[in-house]
């Protein structure tokens, strides 16, 4: 098996695995970082949301040998300490019930608003329309992408 | 002040404080990780001894309070809401309090399962208790340590006061002698007047975690040397696994074994419902690995029963509700009552099967030796996996733990316990520790499915327009959806309510808000047709058949409060500015009682590019006394956008007894476009004991949504999902 030398959240991994690996079961399964999360595996749910490069991708169809010299960033590497703004705009609408959808959300709206800071409802609508989130937060979300592109 | 006598004893308080301080709980590393943090700045600093002063309530020595949160948490929220109903009667700023999931234990704890949206009903007193006997035993403490009566201190925050005195004691110094103290025989309570905590908005203890990606969830846990598992199950129901190419896929890379589990346990229950008892197992390092050992399995299946679709499911329903029924409650005489209406309205509803989809898959961690099992992981009811596992590999219960993980969704899913078998069995097998994952097809294929139900409603009017007869009769795959005596039983003087059920070899269980999902909806949208047969209002139509009930109600098995159900239409009628027009704008209502709490929605539609788009929702809701307001309504919240999206788009279909839908390419799940714009909930106040939320606020937005639809496009929707209703009924 090959290795593969990696840029994820600024620091520098070697990991050595099956060249069509995809970045979520090396994040998850090779480099532990578990806030990454598994959900249908084939791009459909948007749990796995991690930005390549500064946008944001599913890391469940991205295939370790395709990431080159990329710029990863997952949820661990979104801020120091929690204290982006779409970070900090989820926790003041409390937006999370279970939780498990809530990386990948956070990681879509943070790729959303870097590239539209102030996105009308129709786009935070077709920006957001990939991440599933069963327990129906939907509504705070919105709020809370709202709240973020007023700081 | 109320006094409640205390139900539990100092020896269970020692045991159990053995159990959390012995390091059952805290003891591995990776559920360290997962305490919630201190939640402002100015949080105490973390003490360097902790006194366990019940199971319940850890104090530390700068005043730092661990409350330990028996249940399991799904997402309902109860890590926050049920430690600050036990924080209420300690009287402890909530900035000093940290939470810790407990473990199982049953001897203690009470009710320590997630479902039926009972966890805050069933905990309110136990947990108020808690808070109110550790309060008392510091308070004696401090008498003790100052030489004076308890009745000659105050306490607030953390700090004991002398009345008339300047001496002072807080928790964190008095802590270590409380220990000691005799538990009281009887407690008194707060007045709920002057509750300072209960009834706020208080934030999620996990919300930073969360939003930060720690792992808090079973897909998350860790443990050296623990390797990973999949299961393969035969591809449809009604077949069994013969046997595998063994040889080839143990050669493959990263595949340490491979062979068959049996999982069959003596004496089944109701929570190991499970449709495959023999399953293909592979071990290996890697998911990704794993994954593809799957796709290169060569399975021999072998034909046990018949292979069921979903054409025959809904014949063989449509057959049962042609035969004879199973009458379950008669007032009057329907048949008479029919016979001499003026008009009589006959409708039928059906409903698809649903898998639960949790968006965490299944997944359990499992350490099994020759003398014990470890368990962690995300589960409904810790207590049936502990009895389950113990029965499986003949150990007793004592030397089987459970701990449980914070888990990414229930919805009764995760009642059902043959996952955590399914880790316990394979770990047996490799004798080491092992974490068993689903792939999202494993979970949506092998489901404990919502039933399919078949239901029909009937209901005459006398030629001045009253109600004065009402039928249903229900049938489901594999059980009857009817709940007779449920509204409007009791408002009716003829009624007649019949059930019967038919035989299916799909696996199927509880689904978020059981049958209520079903009813609710049929219910609903067919009083708004019977409102409109007669004329009425769709509210002033349910009002009057309330006030009957509450005037002159038939029958005396009717299982709701009508002025607490006429409450909640009130408040919606009230809030939704209800009979004012607004342009544009097509309006449904819907009420519906069940697990305790009372739920009334409207919902406005407007036609937007010819398709329907849900503009608001109005919520008004009666679950007594509500404990973390802004909480509670995020529930109510999701239960609308979950019932409008199953209701909207969802169904699990069959052919040749395998699910026509494995995955969210063709599984339809309700997504940001198409869920409501604003949804505002309104609480009936009042100091009514608190009942649960984790399912009401879901059924009623299935009717509502039905009537709004008719409102916005004239026609009427009888068969879920409403948009993309194909083949299963003709
Ligand atoms: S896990 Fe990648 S999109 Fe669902
Ligand atoms: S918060 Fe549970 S799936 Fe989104």
């Amino acid at each position: 098996m090959p290795d593969y030398k990696l840029r994820i959240n600024g620091t520098s991994y070697k990991v050595n695995v099956a060249d069509d690996t995809p970045l979520l079961w090396v994040l998850r399964d090779e480099l532990h970082l578990l806030g990454t999360k598994f959900g249908c595996g084939i791009g459909q749910c948007g749990a796995c949301t991690v930005h390549f490069e500064g946008a944001a991708v599913r890391s469940c169809l991205i295939a370790v040998s395709a990431i080159g010299k990329s710029e990863i960033t997952t949820i661990e590497g979104l801020s120091e300490d929690g204290d982006h703004p779409v970070q900090k705009a989820w926790l003041e609408h409390d937006v999370s019930q279970c939780g498990y959808c809530q990386s990948g959300q956070i990681m879509n709206a943070a790729a959303l608003l870097a590239e539209n800071p102030k996105p009308t409802d129709n786009d935070i609508d077709n920006a957001m329309n990939g991440n599933i989130c069963r327990c129906g937060t939907y509504v705070r979300i919105k709020q809370a992408i709202k709240t973020a592109s007023n700081q | 002040m109320t006094k409640i006598q205390t139900q539990y004893n100092r020896r269970s308080f020692l045991k159990i404080s053995a159990a959390a301080g012995g390091g059952m709980l805290i003891g591995f590393s990776w559920l360290t990780g997962c305490v919630s943090e201190g939640k402002n700045n100015e949080a105490l600093a973390i003490p360097n001894e902790w006194f366990d002063i019940n199971g319940y309530i850890k104090i530390g020595d700068t005043g730092l309070v661990t409350i330990y949160s028996p249940n399991p948490e799904i997402g309902q929220n109860v890590r926050t809401s049920m430690p600050m109903i036990v924080a209420e009667e300690l009287d402890v700023n909530w900035e000093n309090v940290m939470v810790e999931q407990a473990p199982l234990n049953t001897g203690f704890y009470n009710n320590q399962i997630a479902g039926g949206s009972q966890s805050i009903r069933k905990g309110w007193n136990p947990l108020r208790m808690a808070g109110a006997t550790a309060r008392r035993m510091l308070l004696e403490a401090t008498a003790k340590e100052l030489g004076v009566e308890v009745t000659a201190l105050t306490v607030a925050n953390g700090i004991i006061k002398e009345i008339s005195g300047e001496r002072t004691m807080g928790y964190g110094d008095i802590a270590s002698k409380a220990v000691g103290i005799e538990v009281p025989e009887v407690v008194e309570l707060k007045d709920i007047k002057d509750f300072k905590l209960i009834s706020t908005s208080v934030k999620n203890v996990d919300g930073k975690n969360i939003v930060t990606g720690k792992p808090l969830f079973g897909l998350d846990f860790q443990r050296e040397g623990m390797q990973l598992a999949m299961i393969q199950h035969p591809p449809a129901f009604g077949m069994k696994v013969k046997d595998f190419n063994e040889a080839e896929i143990k050669a493959m890379s990263g595949v340490s074994n491979a062979f068959i589990v049996d999982i069959t346990v003596p004496e089944p229950g109701y929570f190991d419902e499970k449709g495959f008892l023999q399953l293909v197992a592979i071990v290996g390092k890697s998911t990704w690995q794993l994954m593809k050992a799957k796709k290169a399995l060569k399975v021999n299946w072998e034909q046990v029963s018949e292979l069921e679709d979903s054409e025959m499911h809904m014949k063989r329903m449509e057959a049962s509700l042609a035969s004879e029924m199973r009458e379950s409650r008669k007032d009057g005489d329907p048949a008479a009552a029919f016979k001499k209406a003026a008009k009589v309205i006959e409708r039928t509803y059906s409903a698809p099967f649903l898998p639960h989809n949790t968006m965490e898959p299944m997944n359990f961690f499992a350490h099994v030796t020759e003398t014990s099992a470890e368990l962690v992981g995300p589960t409904q009811t810790p207590q049936a996996l502990e009895g389950s596992v113990s029965k499986l590999l003949g150990l007793p219960i004592e030397d089987v733990t459970v701990n449980m993980t914070r888990m990414g969704g229930g919805f009764g899913r995760r009642l059902y316990v043959h996952f955590g078998v399914e880790a316990a069995a394979i770990s047996k097998k490799i004798g080491a520790p092992v974490k068993l994952i689903y792939t999202r097809e494993d979970d949506m294929t092998q489901g404990t499915y919502r039933p399919a139900y078949l239901a029909t409603y009937k209901a005459g009017l006398d030629e001045n327009n009253n109600l004065i007869a009402f039928s249903v009769k229900g049938t489901g795959l594999p059980e009857s959806p009817v709940f007779e005596n449920r509204f409007p039983a009791g408002t009716v003087e003829n009624y007649l309510a019949e059930k019967a059920s038919t035989k299916t070899n799909i696996t199927t269980g509880a689904w978020r808000a059981p049958r209520s999902h079903f009813t609710a909806g049929a219910e609903q949208s067919f009083l708004d047709e019977v409102a409109e047969l007669a004329e009425k209002d769709p509210i002033e139509f349910r009002l009057e058949l309330f006030d009957r009930a509450i005037s002159n109600p038939i029958g005396n098995r009717n299982d709701y409060d009508a002025q607490r159900y006429a409450g909640v239409l009130k408040l919606v009628k009230e809030k939704s500015n209800w009979g004012q027009e607004m342009p544009g704008i097509h309006r449904g209502v819907a009420a519906y009682y069940c697990h305790n709490s009372y739920v009334a929605e409207v919902i406005d539609i407007a036609m937007e590019k010819n398709t329907p788009k849900i503009k608001k929702v109005w919520c008004a809701v009666d679950c007594g006394i509500v404990v973390n307001r802004d909480a509670a309504k995020n529930m109510v919240q999701g239960g609308v956008i979950d019932g409008v999206g199953h209701a909207m788009y969802s169904q699990l279909t069959f052919k040749d007894g395998a699910t026509q839908e494995s995955n969210f390419n063709q599984y339809r799940l309700i997504r940001h476009s198409q869920a409501p714009e604003a949804i505002e909930v309104f609480f009936v106040e009042n100091d009514i004991d608190p009942t649960g939320l984790g399912e009401p606020g879901l059924p009623p937005a299935i009717g509502a949504l039905a009537n709004a639809l008719y409102q916005a496009t004239g026609e009427r929707h009888y068969h879920q999902p409403f948009m993309s209703f194909k083949s299963v009924k003709g």
